[in-house]
């Protein structure tokens, strides 16, 4: 299949290219969630992003809370952003990073004013970004402005077997477009951790793979009641056929194909060093390593299932794929792309590969998603610890 | 050509994957290797679903499943070629 050279995104004015055009009400904090909730309900084309934390977090956890509000923010499918915090200096903070983008962006505080004069003032504002916003058209853009972020979720052994490497092709065949790449899920590699260390393009990133998979694991062994049997697998794994956690990294890891990343990520970090493919340290629940990638700028998601994952994204548009026949069946509401013909060898992986190509190009486009036609919305702060 | 009813990843894998709604016991199954595009066939001892694994070889305690030619655990409980391997007879060797 010849891979077209251009996608139609929305042009961002610090060079980004989008694949949606939203404009967000996001809130500092939980308690600001009301307010938020109150002004995407009155004004049609916002949308707010609800969530549980951003009150007395403090050290690495309040910095994750920051890169993950101020990424989301910077992400080039949102045209413009409304910051409602409790407090003021916290919410100029975000506004402050999210304007070096030179989008719209515009904060207020509840504290002194309530939430019903909030929810007028912020109205007013919030319907000019809207209105504003939908005067953008779609443009030619280069492949290279597409930032794709992977994960998958509810995976059995059909994961592993060909959508996982489904991906991998797709990876294969887009990284030569330059293309960012992005791939995470630290617990879920617990298994094959020293083949992909391998796969670092330095020893710079195979060191700081391993140096990140470590520190993940020794958290585990202090944290952990007995151990992860309970949990990884997950039951939807093993009914899958998924019986260790070995098993699971190694299909897991399918995802790459046979490229080699440039660099291990923070949660929701940016990518600074160029095309190519990026690890980012995330958990492995699904809504929680979407929102720390979306964060990280990535505008298009691919997320292979097995047994049968619903998960969305407020921001970041979210391919669904499958191998199972049984799930491409029972639940086709939420697949977008049914490469279950690998399994009975009516597809090889190359027409797969190139199948998922297409329907990438068509979401990035414009093309509605299953998880958007039916409403996912999931936006999940990682929280690294207590708060005070 | 018949259906595949088992998918091997690598040559030196010791179990395949069901590919089909399930197979029966004593069932003569159809496997490819998918590796080196080989084929090879198995008699089945159990009722194995979608997506479970078969052991194509006898295989004792101790000993090491491997799956995309990797370790991907160790047996805790005898298995006979063309049984079910899964939770009650692996288990990780990670924790």
């Amino acid at each position: 299949m010849e891979i077209p050279n251009s996608f139609l995104g929305y042009k961002r004015e610090n060079g980004r290219a989008g694949t949606r055009n939203h404009v967000i009400i996001l809130p500092v904090d939980d308690i600001s969630n009301a307010c938020a909730e109150a002004v995407a309900n009155n004004i049609k084309g916002t949308i707010a992003l609800p969530h549980s934390y951003g009150r007395l977090q403090f050290g690495a956890d309040l910095e994750l809370h920051f890169r993950t509000m101020i990424g989301t923010g910077k992400n080039p499918n949102v045209a413009a952003v409304i910051v409602i915090g409790i407090e003021p200096k916290w919410t100029k903070r975000i506004v402050d990073a999210i304007s070096k983008t030179g989008k719209p962006v515009e904060g207020f505080s509840i504290e002194g004013v309530g939430d019903i004069d909030t929810i007028a003032k912020v109205s007013k504002k919030a319907q000019e970004f809207s209105m504003w916003a939908s005067e953008k058209q779609r443009e030619d853009c280069p492949m290279s402005d597409l930032w794709i972020s992977v994960k998958c979720g509810e995976s059995d052994t059909t994961s592993g077997l060909a959508s996982n490497p489904t991906v991998g092709n797709l990876m294969e065949k887009l990284e030569p477009f330059g293309v960012h790449l992005c791939f995470g899920e630290t617990s879920e590699l617990t298994g094959a951790e020293t083949v992909c260390a391998k796969r670092g393009k330095t020893t710079e990133a195979e060191q700081k793979f391993m140096k990140t998979w470590n520190s993940y694991n020794d958290f585990i062994l202090k944290e952990a009641t007995n151990d992860l049997s309970e949990s990884q697998p997950t039951a939807g794994n093993i009914a899958g056929g998924l019986t260790t956690i070995e098993e699971k990294a190694f299909g897991n890891f399918q995802k790459i194909g046979n490229l080699k990343f440039i660099d291990v990520l923070e949660p929701a970090e940016e990518p600074t060093k160029g095309k190519g493919l990026y690890f980012m340290d995330t958990s492995s629940a699904a809504a929680e390593c979407v929102t720390l990638q979306a964060a990280g700028g990535f505008n298009i998601h691919l997320f292979p299932t097995g047994q049968g994952n619903i998960i969305g994204n407020p921001i970041e548009p979210v391919i669904k794929l499958t191998a199972n026949p049984l799930t491409a069946k029972t639940m086709s509401e939420h697949i977008d792309v049914d490469v279950s013909k690998i399994l009975s060898r009516k597809m090889n992986l190359d027409q797969a590969g190139d199948e998922l190509i297409k329907a990438t190009i068509k979401v990035a486009n414009g093309r509605l998603t299953c998880a958007e036609a039916l409403g996912h919305k999931e936006f999940v702060m990682t929280k690294l610890y207590r708060s005070a | 050509m018949t259906g595949t009813d088992i998918i091997i990843h690598d040559k030196k894998d010791n179990v395949g994957v069901v590919v089909i709604e399930k197979i029966k016991p004593n069932q003569e199954c159809n496997c490819w290797i998918m590796e080196n595009d080989d084929s090879t066939k198995i008699q089945s001892k159990n009722e194995i679903p979608l997506g479970h694994k078969i052991a194509m070889t006898d295989l004792s305690e101790g000993d090491t499943i491997i799956k995309y030619g990797h370790d991907i655990g160790k047996v805790v409980k005898s298995i006979k070629k063309g049984e079910h391997v899964h939770v009650h007879n692996v288990k990780t060797k990670k924790w």
